[in-house]
């Protein structure tokens, strides 16, 4: 790895990356959410060693425990959206009893409608966003797809920005350099309790006088 | 598995030469229609049921019994081994999620008459979806079918140059290409190549509405909101997208190529010009 790269990695590794990134997520599904007035949106990243989708980000039902919950990518509609890499709209999901028993093994809660849409970055895709149970006042038109296409993109950026971020975690993570030291010294300092970091921040401080120090010299 | 078929008797294409006319064959050379003074859509459909044509659907497979599709003349599935060869083999496990089921019923509503194929492409462990798409339509385009239905597209540029080959040879070939757009403002192939029908959505109910597009890439809009479409397990459901586009606009080819048999892609591209609603189909 060249020292530029090593210096984004590092950059990125100890700005939490991860929790920042998360709360976009959370916000795109929140907002997706409102704007069709739905019971329930959430965001899958697609994880390409394992062939899984995972839930990266729920917003109303099944909020509380969904998180990090796998499934085989190409697992029902959501997974045909991401081999197909296009969107697919379906209301009464309910006739399909293959699909209702499957979602409710998986997730505990079987929807009437699901909007599903591609999160596609460059020339690959990184996963799905979908829309569940929309205000049935709503009826299903081409803007609304417009609609979601617009914030699949946003969704596909946050999710590009997350994986990026855990990638340069995980090159920290495996680095001998000093940098990596440097990181990963930010990392559990971050991960302190209150009464443990303030005196760790004041071991630093002074570690920071005596190089300063050392660089006047 | 059904055999190839040969194109009709009229089909002088092959034995001309490729790069000129000479005088003397000017004469000979015969378009093999009949085209009235005004085409209408009566004229191009009016009493077709699809009778003859040759449709496959290249998708995730098509659940054979299912009450809207009705008789599958054969099915085949692309299989990528662990050295990564590709092989074509007997399908038996019809469709997995739904999506080749949906769009096969729509070309039977509209084509009661057609004969309907099944080529799988994808489905469960794809990791290579683009390749095995394009073996798929290599393959499907070798047996001489006279539309293929692709509610699907690839992003992969990698792809792009071998797909273009493969939908100029369909086009020269006799073998309709119809192909959705994408939903999202995205490059994806083959629906961008001009040698295909591209397909996108338009709101309106009626099944054989269907308008052209002045603004290409895509040229044609068809039915895409709100449609019943089959799924698995024999079911229905209501859903929407350009992938339900595509097979509405595969139906009424097959429909005008049932009734004009000899139309060449570029001949039947001109008739839906003719007969879409925004031009001389409704007025």
């Amino acid at each position: 790895m060249t020292d530029n790269n090593l210096q984004a990695a590092v950059s990125a590794g100890v700005m939490s990356a991860e929790n920042e990134h998360r709360a976009l997520l959370q916000s795109i599904v929140e907002v997706a959410r409102a704007i069709f007035s739905a019971k329930a949106s959430s965001i899958f990243l697609h994880d390409e060693s394992a062939d899984e989708l995972v839930f990266e980000a729920v917003a109303g039902e099944g909020s509380d425990s969904l998180i990090g919950t796998r499934f085989p990518s190409s697992t029902g509609i959501a997974g045909f959206v991401l081999v197909t890499r296009q969107p697919l709209v379906i209301e009464d999901l309910q006739q399909d009893p293959r699909f209702a028993r499957e979602t409710a093994e998986s997730t505990g809660y079987v929807p009437k409608s699901m909007m599903s849409v591609p999160l596609l970055h460059e020339e690959g895709v990184l996963g799905v966003l979908n829309v569940l149970d929309r205000s049935e006042k709503i009826e299903f038109s081409l803007s609304q797809m417009e609609l979601l296409g617009l914030f699949a993109n946003q969704a596909a950026i946050a999710l590009d920005l997350l994986q990026r971020a855990r990638h340069a975690r995980a090159v920290l993570a495996e680095s001998g350099s000093d940098a990596g030291v440097v990181s990963r010294l930010a990392s559990a300092l971050e991960g302190l309790e209150e009464e443990q970091r303030e005196p760790a921040l004041r071991l630093l401080a002074a570690l920071d006088d005596v190089l300063r120090a050392d660089v006047a010299f | 598995m059904a055999e190839p078929e040969k194109k009709p008797e009229h089909y002088t294409g092959e034995t001309l030469p490729a790069w000129s006319l000479p005088a003397a064959a000017s004469q000979e050379i015969g378009i093999g229609v009949e085209w009235p003074e005004r085409v209408t859509a009566d004229w191009a459909l009016g009493g077709s049921t699809g009778a003859g044509v040759r449709v496959c659907i290249l998708d995730s497979g098509v659940q054979p019994d299912h009450p809207l599709v009705g008789e599958l003349e054969g099915a085949v599935a692309l299989r990528k081994d662990d050295e990564g060869q590709i092989h074509v083999e007997d399908d038996t496990e019809g469709d997995l999620c739904g999506h080749g089921t949906a769009c096969a019923g729509i070309v039977r509503s509209l084509a009661p008459d057609a004969r309907i194929f099944s080529v799988r492409v994808l489905g469960a462990g794809f990791k290579g979806s683009g390749a095995v798409l394009l073996e798929g339509l290599r393959w499907a385009i070798s047996e001489g079918f006279d539309v293929i239905n692709m509610s699907l597209s690839t992003t992969k540029k990698q792809f792009s140059g071998l797909l273009h080959e493969l939908a100029d040879s369909a086009y020269f070939r006799r073998t309709v290409l119809v192909a959705s757009a994408h939903n999202m403002p995205v490059e994806s192939y083959p629906w961008r190549f001009s040698s295909v029908i591209s397909v996108g959505s338009h709101e309106e109910q009626d099944p054989r509405t269907f308008f052209y597009n002045p603004s290409p890439p895509v040229e044609f809009f068809a039915r895409g909101v709100n449609v019943d479409v089959a799924w698995v397990g024999g079911a229905t459901v209501r859903s929407s997208g350009n992938s339900f586009a595509t097979p509405h606009m595969s139906g009424i080819c097959t429909l005008i190529l049932a009734k004009h048999p000899e139309l060449t892609p570029f001949q039947l591209k001109s008739v839906l010009y003719l007969i879409a609603s925004n031009v001389g189909g409704r007025k």
